[in-house]
C-alpha cells in the first residue's frame, strides 16, 4: 500500500493507494499517530485509489478517530467506491463518519 | 468436485500475502467478478489472521487452505490443529454503535460471515475445520 500525505490548511489529507490489510494497517495507524503528535487534529482520507479493505484497516482509522476525541479532531472521507465502500457499510462504519463526494467539499468542513 | 489450491504453511502474518493470492486466483480462474472476488479476499483475510493471532497461543503451528469448486459454489476449507475455536458461535458485534462505543474485537468474523452465502464450522481429530461457501451467481 501507498501513503501519500499532505497538508491542506488545517487538515492533513492522506490518500491511500492499494490495499489496506491486516500486513499495512500498522504502518498506516502509525503515520496518523506521527502527524497527531506534531498537532494535527483534522485528517481527510481519499480512498479514491484505495482497492481494498479489511477489519484491520477499519480498526485503525477507528482507533485514530478515538484518539481525536481528546483534542476535538476529526476524520472525513472522501472517495469510497466499489468494495471498499460496501465493507464500510456492512460494519456500520458509514453511520459514524462523515463520507463526502470530493476532497473539496471535505476540506470546506474543517 | 475439483481442488483448486491446496496450500500448508505456518500460520504466520508473513504468509497472509500469498495465501490471499492463491485465493484470489483461484476465484478469478473460476470466473468470478473482481468486486466478489474482493469479499472473497476479505473472507480469506478475516479467517486467516483470526487463527494467526488466536489458534497457537502457545506454540506455532500451521495453517492448511484447500479451495474447492462445486457446481456453481466456491468453497474455501480452513483448517489448524489449534485450540478449538468456533467462529460460528461468536456473537455478532453492535455495527450501529458510535466511535467511542465501539469495541474493535469480532468485526472481522461479522464481516465473513456477512459476505459468505455460508460458513460451517466442525472439530475433528483435535482440528478446527471451517468451511466458508460462496455461490458464483
Amino acid at each position: 500500500m501507498k501513503i501519500h500525505a499532505t497538508k491542506e490548511g488545517n487538515a492533513i489529507v492522506v490518500s491511500l493507494k492499494g490495499r489496506l490489510d491486516a500486513v499495512a494497517s500498522p504502518e498506516f495507524e502509525t503515520s496518523l499517530s506521527d502527524w497527531i503528535s506534531k498537532g494535527e487534529n483534522n485528517f481527510l482520507l481519499d480512498l479514491t485509489d484505495l482497492d481494498y479493505i479489511s477489519s484491520a484497516g477499519l480498526r485503525s482509522i477507528l482507533a485514530t478517530s478515538k484518539k481525536l476525541k481528546a483534542t476535538q479532531g476529526k476524520i472525513l472521507l472522501t472517495g469510497l467506491h466499489g468494495p471498499v465502500e460496501e465493507v464500510f457499510k456492512v460494519s456500520g462504519f458509514l453511520s459514524i463518519f462523515k463520507v463526502f463526494a470530493s476532497a473539496e467539499a471535505a476540506l470546506k468542513e474543517i | 468436485m475439483a481442488v483448486l489450491t491446496h496450500l500448508k504453511v505456518p500460520a504466520k502474518m508473513e504468509n497472509l500475502g500469498r495465501l490471499i493470492a492463491s485465493v484470489s486466483d483461484s476465484a478469478k480462474a473460476q470466473g468470478f467478478e473482481q468486486e466478489k472476488i474482493s469479499m472473497i479476499e476479505l473472507a480469506a483475510e478475516e479467517t486467516l489472521v483470526n487463527i494467526f493471532h488466536y489458534a497457537y497461543p502457545e506454540r506455532p503451528g500451521d495453517v492448511e487452505m484447500i479451495c474447492k469448486t462445486e457446481g456453481g459454489r466456491f468453497i474455501i476449507e480452513f483448517i489448524d490443529s489449534g485450540i478449538p475455536f468456533d467462529v460460528t458461535a461468536m456473537p455478532d458485534p453492535d455495527v450501529t454503535a458510535g466511535i467511542q462505543e465501539r469495541e474493535p474485537g469480532g468485526l472481522g468474523i461479522f464481516l465473513m460471515k456477512k459476505v459468505m452465502d455460508k460458513v460451517r464450522y466442525r472439530r475433528e481429530n483435535d482440528r478446527n475445520i471451517l468451511t466458508l461457501i460462496i455461490q458464483r451467481h
